[in-house]
């Protein structure tokens, strides 16, 4: 009896159960995956769910495990900074579809300070973050002076800072292709330090940028819960109306908060960027997927900045590994395809608690009756 | 010139088909951010029949099973955005977005496998169409289609079914306030789902016009490159009416094909603007006129808010 109640009431821990609910996601988009590739080919589909689940463990050889691993950490860590983004915002109540825009932007930002000014990493992933928060900002400002859904401004914007990017970085361009040039090839002094890290993973991408975003992390996090300005946001959030009868400046925290969203998006595609992982293709016709990702890993991770960290990792973990799976029968976007339908899934997460409670509290109240 | 009228004239079909669906869905009380995927899919099924289509096949009988075809693939993967939204009460635009993502995934990886399980070495996802494509064409050597007819005929049928049936009076409600609607009696549950689903359809629908305007293939790993969000900024610069709507679109579809053919014209080549700008200048003039006009928008007053019987 006593171990029962217990097990009810930790089943009502709001943080287990959003893990619960995150699991139950993660399940049902592996499970869509397999039935994908069962109907693709079911020769092969066991094989290829499991490519794509070990990743990196697919490898035999250590140094290769090492060195995939590594190159999985690279992409996560712009996608944790974008997921940062999104669920700093969510907090106070806006929702940051602009992530993308504002990763697009910091990614010309520090594109063109290290090509064509050559300036030092640290300026930089500074300029990227700026140039980031002054978008978030405009979205911002027009949400609280003008009235303009965030979500509206935020898809106009990421086209805008698309077409300049784009525009901005073929002075930049690689003459022979459609890419920029490698960072490395033009101003050394602008890649990210790579504190050993290199050497460590036996992967040259791997740099501060990994550390930097886990600190964000945390950084954002005690903004969020423990600063007298994280409570204001939140209370915003919560309630706009109630925030402002209480004295909070309502507007001012809206756009502040769209500008730390921004510059958190920005600086995550310096990470990216600054490493030398990709270089930018000054053709590309429709606005890169991180940003959108980062609304699924904010989702995935609870809204929380430390769940953020492990659903950042996972969802480049099986787009990593989608990259495994055998060419002569499937293919690569076989992950997309399972992370979409994750951040599909997340959207029950909300009914999946309601429902969790409905029945705890059908549970208790028959419980009730017996005892009476 | 010639060339200019056609893609204006194209794209605006593209653009208000789309736009009048996201009009449905808001008026209804549902926001649609999944246009996009919505398109990619209608897409994907128009196409599909494209391909298997026996060569041969009567012009009308084409253009007639395509269209419905790229329709029915709308109208079902709208389904995802129904039910999450309506049955579930989840974030509209949380669902919209993932939408987007899976549209272009899921069509991605479907016509990789069709390609693949077709001839191994062929790993693209392209679809061609050259023949069937001949079928929507009204002049020949032109890009004057049928569609464009189509999209006139619904943009007046949308018209009147918005604001001169009752259904259409009852589906405005259910955005407006739709507590109100369900305490007279209209069931507004059945309303959203009619709005969001024949959203799914004109987006549909939205979707096969614009892989044929002026290509015979297409390769489903790009989408719709942003066609389904420039609709969005199409619908809002419409103030949400079907007449306005068709002028915005022909406005956005005049800018867009600005960006394709502006080289053809000795004093726009002269202004030497890269074509980004040309592609840029739509979302720009919907954010300034955003800017100017939302302190009184005319968005529908419930949308984007999950209705709870329960909540009076």
């Amino acid at each position: 009896m006593q171990s029962a109640k217990n097990r009810s009431s930790l089943l009502r821990n709001p943080g287990l159960q959003t893990l619960l609910a995150s699991l139950i996601c993660v399940a049902l988009g592996l499970l869509v995956g397999y039935i994908a590739l069962l109907i693709i080919n079911p020769a092969g589909a066991t094989e290829a769910i499991l490519d794509v689940i070990k990743n990196f463990w697919a490898y035999s050889k250590p140094e290769k495990q090492l060195k995939n691993f590594g190159v999985t950490l690279v992409t996560t860590a712009p996608l944790l900074m974008c997921s940062l983004s999104v669920l700093f915002a969510y907090k106070v109540g806006l929702f940051n579809i602009g992530a993308a825009g504002q990763y697009v932007a910091g990614a010309g930002a520090s594109l063109y300070c290290a090509l064509a000014l050559h300036l030092p990493w640290y300026l930089c992933l500074i300029a990227a973050m700026l140039t980031g928060a002054l978008l978030g900002a405009i979205s911002g400002c027009l949400k609280a002076y003008r009235n303009v859904n965030e979500v509206i401004s935020c898809i106009m914007l990421n086209w805008i800072s698309l077409y300049l990017v784009n525009t901005l970085l073929t002075k930049v361009k690689n003459p022979t292709g459609k890419d920029t040039y490698t960072v490395a090839s033009q101003s050394a002094g602008s890649m990210l330090p790579t504190l050993g890290l290199n050497n460590l993973f036996n992967q040259k991408n791997v740099t501060l940028a990994i550390p930097l975003a886990i600190v964000m992390c945390v950084f954002i996090w005690i903004l969020l819960s423990k600063t007298k300005l994280g409570y204001e946001l939140r209370a915003t959030g919560l309630n706009k109306n109630a925030a402002k009868y209480c004295g909070m400046r309502d507007r001012y925290n809206i756009i502040l908060t769209m500008a730390i969203a921004g510059g958190l998006a920005g600086m995550g595609a310096a990470m990216l960027y600054l490493s030398d992982f990709e270089q930018w293709a000054v053709t590309q016709a429709s606005v890169p997927a991180m940003g959108f990702n980062g609304i699924a890993a904010a989702f995935l991770g609870g809204l929380n900045p430390i769940g953020a960290i492990f659903s950042s990792y996972f969802i480049q973990h099986i787009t990593r590994g989608g990259a495994n799976v055998n060419m002569n029968m499937y293919c690569a976007q076989i992950s997309d395809l399972i992370s979409s339908v994750i951040i599909y899934m997340c959207s029950f997460v909300l009914f999946m608690k309601q429902f969790m409670n409905r029945r705890l509290d059908a549970r208790q109240s028959r419980k009730g009756g017996h005892d009476a | 010139m010639m060339l200019l009228l056609q893609y204006t004239l194209i794209f605006t079909s593209v653009l208000m088909l789309v736009a009048l669906g996201g009009c449905f869905s808001e008026h209804s009380g549902v926001i649609n951010i999944g246009l996009e995927g919505i398109m990619v899919f209608g897409a994907l099924g128009g196409a599909l029949v494209m391909r298997y289509l026996p060569t041969g096949t009567a012009p009308a009988v084409i253009f007639c099973v395509t269209a419905i075809a790229a329709m029915l693939a709308g109208i079902l993967y709208s389904l995802l955005l129904a039910v999450a939204a309506i049955n579930f009460k989840a974030d509209q635009t949380l669902v919209g977005t993932a939408m987007n993502l899976l549209g272009v995934s899921a069509a991605t990886v479907i016509v990789k496998a069709i390609n693949t399980a077709a001839d191994s070495s062929n790993v693209s996802s392209e679809i061609m169409y050259v023949e069937a494509k001949k079928a929507f064409v009204i002049v020949p050597g032109t890009e004057f289609s049928w569609f464009m007819v189509l999209a006139v005929i619904l943009l007046i049928a949308s018209y009147i079914i918005l604001y001169k049936t009752k259904f259409g009076l009852r589906l405005m409600a259910c955005g407006e306030h739709p507590q109100a609607a369900d305490s007279v009696g209209i069931n507004v549950y059945r309303m959203r789902y009619a709005g969001v689903l024949i959203s799914g359809l004109l987006g549909g629908l939205g979707g096969l016009v614009y892989i044929t305007a002026g290509v015979s293939a297409w390769k489903f790993e790009n989408g719709v490159a942003g066609f389904g969000f420039l609709a969005l900024a199409v619908m809002i610069f419409g103030a949400w009416k079907p007449q306005q709507i068709a002028l915005a679109a022909l406005l956005f579809g005049l800018f867009r094909s600005l960006s394709n053919v502006y080289t053809g014209f000795a004093f726009l080549k002269n202004l030497n603007l890269p074509s980004t700008v040309y592609n840029m200048l739509p979302y720009i003039i919907s954010l300034v006129v955003l800017a100017i006009f939302s302190k009184n928008s005319a968005a529908p007053k419930a949308e984007g808010i999950p209705y709870d019987k329960g909540m009076r």
